[in-house]
């Protein structure tokens, strides 16, 4: 409809533009990783001071948060976790998403490797997720290695699914069987019309990624398998606060929660938002 | 009698990441529909013409600004008035496949359409819409999936038809469709017209929608050009009075198939 | 001289919609296919294309078999030309694919410079398939499938996108395969038409 285009009038208005908040949201998670990345030194100091004379202090002017059974600072633990959560998933979201796009390559050379990269994805997929994590960790000790590599091996396939159905599609698509006929290279077709149109999906799939991983992360780590309970890590933190909730002690739980679930909401938003942009037909409207 | 006088649209949308820019593709769209009249809506891909009948119906993207009026019977057609007769008495044919639900037989979803178009028995008025349409025994009771294009098309003309809608606006009915479809499809359109339906029949195929159509009103890069009875498009065209319309009358392969006349008659318009 | 020998072709076992389908198209030849939907109209275009590999049958340009890699000298012209462009390219891009045509080529098809600037969703499905058209012509090429492509234009784009055609095939002695409904369309183009009916060729009237 809009190649009949005629009077066009262009505005640099700053006001009513919807995209002044997805803009403002993007800066301020980058300005806090980045504050959050230098006050890392000091954070961490603070982190593991114990104050016996401020023991389950309660929110209030000195500390923000309150501080827990030791009169440590639970701001910077909670921040500290953030931080050990970022790392963890960042780590676990790259590993998931290259494996992803090279089973996905895999199951392009052929049917029969196609076949089998269904049988891979649909096992894993069957199995349930929180076992498998469980068991992976387990098998390889805990530890922060350990979280990232059975998150990473956790969470590859619905990843693989989408890039190999977008694979087959485009396999298939007009424009790339016309190009084989204009006597373009494989390596061409590859790189010109297949990854260009597949390294979004994988941005954004891998973005949509980090958040389930760091949520996985703390889950592993609340229920003992993952990182050591002397890291200041969310799910340690969560954990902890079990113990002391019954007791009105509410803060410990709340904080550290309500930070997760903050930092999961702001990349979740962040990917769907990258997604729309990245499609040149949506990214006008 | 349906009316839309200097309707114009306007599309927000953005230039780059940041820029928004206005672009209007709509300007002075203004008809007549009258009940009992088939009246086709004719010209080029990407002109505007789907934009209009969105607008008339009331379901335009978002990002669209609409100037201009639109009255029904004598009173203005705003959107609340178009929300309460969409599907009732106003009912479109869309252009798009994808308009039908995956998941629901079609014969089910000609009788909800019925329904919400006020039948008494619904499923009757179903079977009755889509018998006229060749739509009989176990072809009426697949899943979309299951239908060839041309039966996918008579099941969305069905379900307009099936309830007691006064004004049909059908988008491309006949686009995909091979001869013998196509004429089916526009011979339904004309009946209901000499029932006393108003009809608005949008199409690129002028041949085609000559052959049924009363009036017809020629697109053209966004603005209704002219509005002419069917008969003057005859001869030479001597009896149009814009120079695109004759230029597209001219222009078919039974006619002239002229090309540098046409082309010039488009760069003038 | 292109020359399909007993083509056959099924998407279902026992069941074929090409039987045996024999077809010569010479240089500088236009016919006219034409059949109702679902006849393999289309399904043979893209046989003669390099598209698909019919089951049976054998494909000869000139006496020789098709070349497997390179350019290929028949190019399929497809219906909807919104799925033969990559619509994450600009025009500029996609219509230099193939080869490089020159301003006064793009003139002579009515591509308008301000469009290579432009991504394909924002052209009009008429401004689209001309950019395919002429995207298809590279040097090489010998023969055209036109599958259908001007059956969503109005009579106007439709005309000028064949004369452009016309002009270009004339002066390169290019055989084209019309593929379409439009009998009249056809009656204008080609001087020889067949009709394709249950798996197999007929003459047209």
């Amino acid at each position: 409809m809009s190649g009949a285009a005629q009077a066009k009038t262009s505005q640099r208005v700053l006001r009513g533009n919807p995209r002044l908040g997805l803009a403002l949201g993007a800066l301020a998670l980058l300005a806090a990783l980045v504050a959050l990345l230098i006050a890392q030194p000091s954070l961490a100091e603070r982190a593991a001071a114990s104050d016996f004379q401020a023991r389950l202090l309660a929110p209030g002017g000195e500390h923000w948060f309150g501080t827990d059974v030791l009169g440590r600072d639970l701001l910077a633990r909670t921040l500290q976790g953030l931080t050990l959560s970022l790392w963890v998933g960042a780590a676990a979201a790259l590993l998931g998403s290259l494996i992803a796009l090279g089973l996905a390559a895999l199951a392009c050379l052929g049917p029969r490797a196609d076949v089998g990269v269904g049988l891979l994805v649909d096992s894993v997929l069957g199995l349930p997720h929180l076992i498998l994590l469980i068991l992976i960790a387990f098998a390889l000790g805990g530890g922060t290695q350990a979280v990232i590599i059975a998150v990473a091996l956790t969470h590859w396939p619905s990843l693989t699914r989408v890039l190999r159905a977008e694979l087959l599609q485009l396999r298939q698509a007009d424009y790339v069987r016309l190009s084989r006929r204009f006597g373009k290279s494989r390596g061409y077709i590859i790189r010109h019309h297949l990854l260009p149109a597949l390294l979004p999906h994988c941005l954004v799939g891998g973005l949509l990624l980090f958040p389930h991983a760091i949520l996985h992360e703390a889950a592993l780590t609340f229920l003992g398998f993952g990182l050591s309970p002397g890291q200041p890590a969310i799910g340690v933190l969560l954990a902890e606060s079990l113990r002391y909730l019954s007791a009105g002690y509410w803060w410990l739980g709340v904080f550290p929660g309500l930070g997760l679930l903050l930092l999961v909401l702001a990349f979740d938003r962040l990917g769907n938002a990258l997604r729309r942009l990245l499609t040149p037909r949506e990214a006008q409207q | 009698m349906l009316e839309i006088r200097q309707l114009a649209l306007d599309f927000l949308r953005y230039r780059g990441l940041w820029r928004r820019e206005t672009v209007t593709c709509l300007h002075n769209v203004s008809l007549t529909l009258a009940r009992g009249e088939l009246h086709a809506v004719v010209g080029a891909s990407g002109a505007g013409k789907s934009l209009m009948a969105q607008a008339l119906i009331g379901l335009l993207p978002g990002n669209t600004r609409r100037r201009g009026e639109l009255w029904l019977d004598g009173e203005p057609l705003d959107a609340a008035r178009q929300a309460a007769l969409r599907g009732k008495r106003l009912a479109l044919i869309p252009q798009s496949l994808a308009a039908l639900d995956p998941l629901v037989r079609s014969h089910r979803q000609v009788a909800w359409a019925a329904q919400r178009g006020g039948a008494a028995a619904p499923w009757a008025a179903a079977e009755r819409a889509m018998a006229q349409l060749g739509l009989v025994g176990d072809s009426a009771r697949r899943y979309p999936h299951q239908l060839s294009g041309g039966m996918a098309r008579r099941v969305l003309l069905a379900m307009a038809t099936a309830g007691d809608a006064e004004w049909l606006i059908a988008d491309e009915p006949s686009v995909g469709l091979d001869p013998q479809h196509r004429d089916g499809v526009l011979d339904q359109l004309r009946r209901l017209a000499d029932t006393g339906k108003g009809v608005l029949l949008i199409t690129h195929d002028l041949r085609h929608a000559l052959r049924v159509a009363d009036r017809v009103t020629v697109f053209h890069a966004g603005t209704t050009l002219e509005t002419a009875p069917a008969r003057a498009f005859h001869g030479r065209g001597e009896a149009l009075a814009s120079d695109y319309a004759r230029a597209l009358w001219r222009a078919l392969p039974d006619n002239d198939f002229a090309r540098p006349a046409a082309r010039e008659a488009a760069q003038l318009a | 001289m292109l020359e399909a020998c007993d083509i056959t072709l099924g998407y279902r076992r026992g069941e074929s919609v090409l039987r045996g389908i024999s077809l010569q198209l010479a240089a500088g030849e236009w016919l006219g296919l034409s059949g109702a939907s679902g006849a393999g109209k289309s399904t043979l275009g893209q046989v003669l294309a390099g598209h698909l590999a019919p089951r049976r049958g054998s494909l000869r340009l000139d006496g020789a078999a098709l070349p497997r890699r390179g350019l290929h000298p028949v190019q399929w012209l497809p219906q909807v030309p919104e799925l033969a462009v990559n619509p994450r390219w600009r025009i500029d891009r996609v219509l230099n694919e193939a080869w490089s045509p020159s301003a006064a080529q793009r003139r002579r098809f009515g591509i308008g410079d301000a469009w290579l600037e432009r991504y394909p969703h924002e052209l009009s499905g008429g401004e689209l398939q001309r950019v395919v058209v002429l995207r298809g012509l590279a040097p090489g090429v010998r023969y055209l499938i036109a599958d259908e492509i001007s059956s969503m234009l109005d009579a106007i784009t439709q005309a000028a996108l064949w004369q452009a055609l016309r002009e270009e095939a004339e002066a390169r002695n290019l055989g084209v395969l019309v593929i379409g409904h439009d009998a009249a369309l056809l009656q204008r183009l080609c001087q020889r038409r067949v009709r394709l009916e249950r798996g197999q060729l007929l003459a047209s009237s």
